[in-house]
């Protein structure tokens, strides 16, 4: 018997199948289960709105692809370009992240053909089935991959977020990278381990108002066939889910269980920083703290290139392969991991030394690395805002020409209108980092609580950290 | 299984969609010639040779990858169109003769501008060799990369109005066309100081009357034509006044340290000439300038100008140069 076989892809019939009805919330009242809405049960259960909106991302991703490979090099003038590093990217932190968590995942295009390469086929399983099927190794799990592979691109962004011609060939790279993976390892591997926008949408959709959770712990704990784990493409089991980092929403799980167990739940926002808080199953990875310092730094690095009022760095990041690119590169791998690792883990340290804390030093740093997430994910959002709105008119020229040939399909090749938010602009920036800062402060105060002594100085480094974060932005994006 | 099928197939259709899309319009734009420009530094023209047989039309798709551009073809009457980047500016060419043609930027898209230059072979049936004139700084022998200098300046800027406000006459023999092509200002200034008629003039009378005879050899019309030259094609470097302060001026001028490496290179620049520069102007004949337009001044980075510029144009653009030392006005 091969690995394959030993996956029961047929669902077989749960032996309290019959008593299933829309169960009672238990745990979670102040949450709205969507899966429960009348007219919205049908779109979540049913494969078919899923895939269509899947099918078209995935052909919009090859047209990105075609595009930026055979159309107009210039940026501004191509669709991979705008719709890729403006509207997409844009999108993903302003909507997609902030509201629905991994939302985009259960949508990316990436992982699809691996996927029913390995399921051998696309709605419905077939017998013919393609790939190894192997264990991702243990020594490469967590998301370590992820945070190398975020700053690899950011190593080279100045140029990818500009050239149509890398960023098909980036595309083209991570397309293919996902397909091989899946033809060697088991599950959704590519996503869980190395997707570096994947990591990206992880950490934030913690604070995200949408989570995937079992409603009744006992059906499940009755229930032997699991059949909610043998289908869910990154192989999660949803009783054991901590919180919402990995899971990718593709509702697999809602779909197969047979008890009508799974909750969509709208939640209050944040509540995975502050949900396991003091109990044993509170987070210790560091590769997670790691990540949310490594998003840090980049939103720094980012925003000092694209929106600072220094030529010569924009230029040392545009020259790749040059003297002065190495230097940068040197000074953005330091900052993410030299600058921004230390000063957290002294922070931590000091506020662990001072307090008299019990905890581990580990523990305490993947702990309140958490403080970092609603600062990361407002921070990122101040920036996109920076050049999103005024490269909005962007959007609407390259649908009409999309590959820069001079097309005029809708018309709109030479928008009249364009925004401008340069009014606004700062006073929006410094609102949000605001309450990213504030939002973290109100975090860390609540793992404060958690030592026994309830000692506030705990944190005190911590928000110190946080604080002259915030100032580093604002004085970057406001000046 | 239906639905399976049903799935697949739009998966299959969508995606060939996303392909054909592009791929269909890539393959109807090869069917002409698609020529990308980009500044000097990272390329210049592609392709920068074509061939086309004489009488058939030669159809150009232009565009830009960086920044603006614009197309020209040198010796031709066509107007030079602009190349925008991300958009496709379509240009027919037709020639009635064979020749090597030489199509260029006439934008100022960097400091290597007049780098972005490339040819159009034209081919056909062999037809009977146009004797070529020779330039006539060849002609008189003159050594265009000496020293000159002027031993006499004016103590004013020579003045059109106040030569011609003189009661004097010059000599016939120094207003001629072939007399003044061939001799610099200050040659014949001292000329009509060797003369006699001319004896009760003081030193800046007979500048001014220089100033009259450079008058008499132009026309507002050829100052006109010259000045658009000059404007577009001279000024980037040399600057809207003449004096050596265009926008890449100082990129030019290289520090001396750079400048031996860039001579093995071939690519050694120097600071452009100051047409604003007395001593070195009054001793320069119209003959001399047109040499160095058409020749380019060898490892300064001024380029040659013989393949673009028609001889009438030359001759305008030498016109205008004077305009720098000379007051033209008529009634100031």
């Amino acid at each position: 018997m091969n690995k394959l076989q030993e996956i029961p892809w047929k669902e077989r019939p749960s032996p309290i199948a019959g008593e299933s009805t829309i169960p009672r919330r238990y745990a979670f009242p102040e949450r709205i289960n969507l899966a429960h809405i009348s007219w919205l049960r049908p779109l979540l259960h049913n494969r078919w709105p899923q895939f269509l909106v899947r099918t078209l991302t995935l052909a919009g991703f090859v047209f990105t692809i075609a595009a930026g490979l055979l159309g107009a090099r210039v940026g501004s003038h191509n669709f991979a370009i705008i719709f890729v590093w403006i509207a997409w990217w844009t999108a993903l932190k302003l909507a997609f992240i902030p509201l629905g968590g991994r939302s985009w995942c259960s949508v990316c295009p990436i992982p699809l053909p691996g996927e029913w390469l390995q399921q051998g086929g696309i709605l419905e399983k077939g017998e013919r089935r393609f790939g190894l099927n192997l264990r991702w190794p243990k020594r490469l799990k967590g998301s370590w991959l992820q945070s190398s592979g975020f700053l690899l691109i950011g190593l080279f962004s100045a140029v990818t977020l500009t050239d149509a011609h890398l960023t098909a060939w980036v595309l083209l790279g991570l397309f293919g990278l996902a397909i091989g993976l899946s033809l060697v390892f088991e599950r959704r591997t590519f996503c869980s381990y190395l997707c570096p926008i994947g990591g990206f949408t992880g950490i934030y959709a913690k604070t995200a108002p949408v989570e995937v959770r079992v409603i009744d712990t006992t059906l499940c704990a009755a229930h032997s066939d699991k059949t909610c784990y043998q289908e869910c493409p990154w192989g999660l089991y949803p009783l054991a889910l901590r919180d919402s980092a990995q899971c990718g929403l593709c509702l697999e799980c809602l779909r197969s269980c047979p008890q009508d167990n799974i909750a969509v739940n709208l939640r209050p926002f944040g509540t995975d920083l502050i949900a396991n808080i003091g109990q044993a199953r509170q987070s210790n990875r560091l590769d997670e703290a790691f990540l949310a310092l490594v998003m840090l730094g980049s939103a720094l690095a980012f925003s000092a290139v694209f929106t600072g009022p220094w030529g010569g760095l924009k230029t040392a990041a545009f020259a790749i392969g040059s003297y002065k690119w190495l230097l940068y590169g040197l000074g953005f791998l330091a900052l993410n991991l030299v600058v921004m690792p230390g000063s957290f883990a002294l922070a931590v340290w000091t506020g662990h030394r001072f307090s008299g804390s019990k905890t581990q030093l580990r523990r305490a740093i993947a702990s309140q690395a958490q403080t970092l997430l609603p600062l990361g994910l407002f921070a990122w959002i101040a920036f996109t805002i920076s050049f999103a709105f005024p490269k909005a008119n962007y959007v609407l020229s390259v649908l009409s020409d999309p590959l820069g040939w001079g097309w005029n399909l809708l018309g709109t090749i030479n928008p009249t209108w364009s925004p401008d938010v340069s009014s606004f602009s700062p006073v929006l920036q410094i609102a949000l980092l605001l309450v990213g800062l504030f939002w973290s402060a109100s975090v860390a105060q609540r793992l404060a609580k958690t030592d026994a002594r309830q000692n506030f100085r705990q944190t005190l480094p911590v928000l110190a950290f946080c604080l002259a974060f915030s100032l580093a932005m604002l004085w970057l994006l406001v000046g | 299984m239906r639905k399976e099928w049903l799935a697949r197939l739009i998966v299959i259709v969508l995606a060939a969609a996303a392909v054909a899309v592009p791929v269909g319009g890539w393959y109807v734009r090869s069917q002409g010639i698609l020529m990308h420009a980009r500044m000097a530094e990272t390329g210049g023209w592609m392709p920068e040779n074509l061939t086309v047989e004489v009488g058939q039309p030669l159809h150009l798709r232009l565009t830009s990858d960086d920044v603006m551009h614009s197309f020209a073809v040198g010796q031709s009457d066509e107007s030079p169109v602009d190349v925008i980047p991300g958009e496709v500016t379509e240009v027919t060419l037709t020639f009635d003769k064979p020749g090597k043609y030489t199509f260029y930027c006439t934008r100022w898209c960097s400091v290597n501008h007049w780098r972005m230059r490339g040819t159009i072979e034209v081919t056909g049936p062999e037809t009977t060799a146009e004797a070529v004139k020779p330039p006539l700084y060849v002609t008189l022998g003159l050594d265009i990369d000496a020293e000159h200098h002027a031993e006499v300046v004016p103590e004013q800027k020579p003045s059109v109005w106040r030569g011609a406000n003189l009661e004097g006459v010059v000599p016939n023999g120094y207003q001629s066309r072939e007399y003044y092509l061939s001799h610099s200002p200050v040659e014949l200034w001292q000329a009509l100081r060797g003369e006699t008629s001319l004896s009760q003039f003081t030193d800046q009378d007979v500048w001014d009357l220089v100033a009259l005879v450079w008058q008499s050899n132009t026309n507002h019309q050829e100052l006109k034509e010259g000045q658009q030259l000059y404007t577009t094609n001279c000024a980037a470097c040399h600057g809207e006044a003449g004096a050596e302060d265009g926008v890449f001026a100082d990129d030019l001028d290289q520090p001396e340290d750079r400048k031996h490496a860039d001579m093995q290179t071939g690519e050694m620049t120097a600071r452009p000439a100051d047409f604003s520069d007395l001593e070195h102007m009054l001793a320069a004949s119209p003959a001399h300038l047109q040499g160095k337009i058409l020749r380019g001044g060898m490892g300064t980075g001024m380029p040659y100008w013989g393949p673009i510029f028609t001889e009438e144009q030359t001759w305008a653009l030498v016109a205008y140069l004077w305009t720098f030392q000379f007051d033209t006005e008529d009634h100031p």
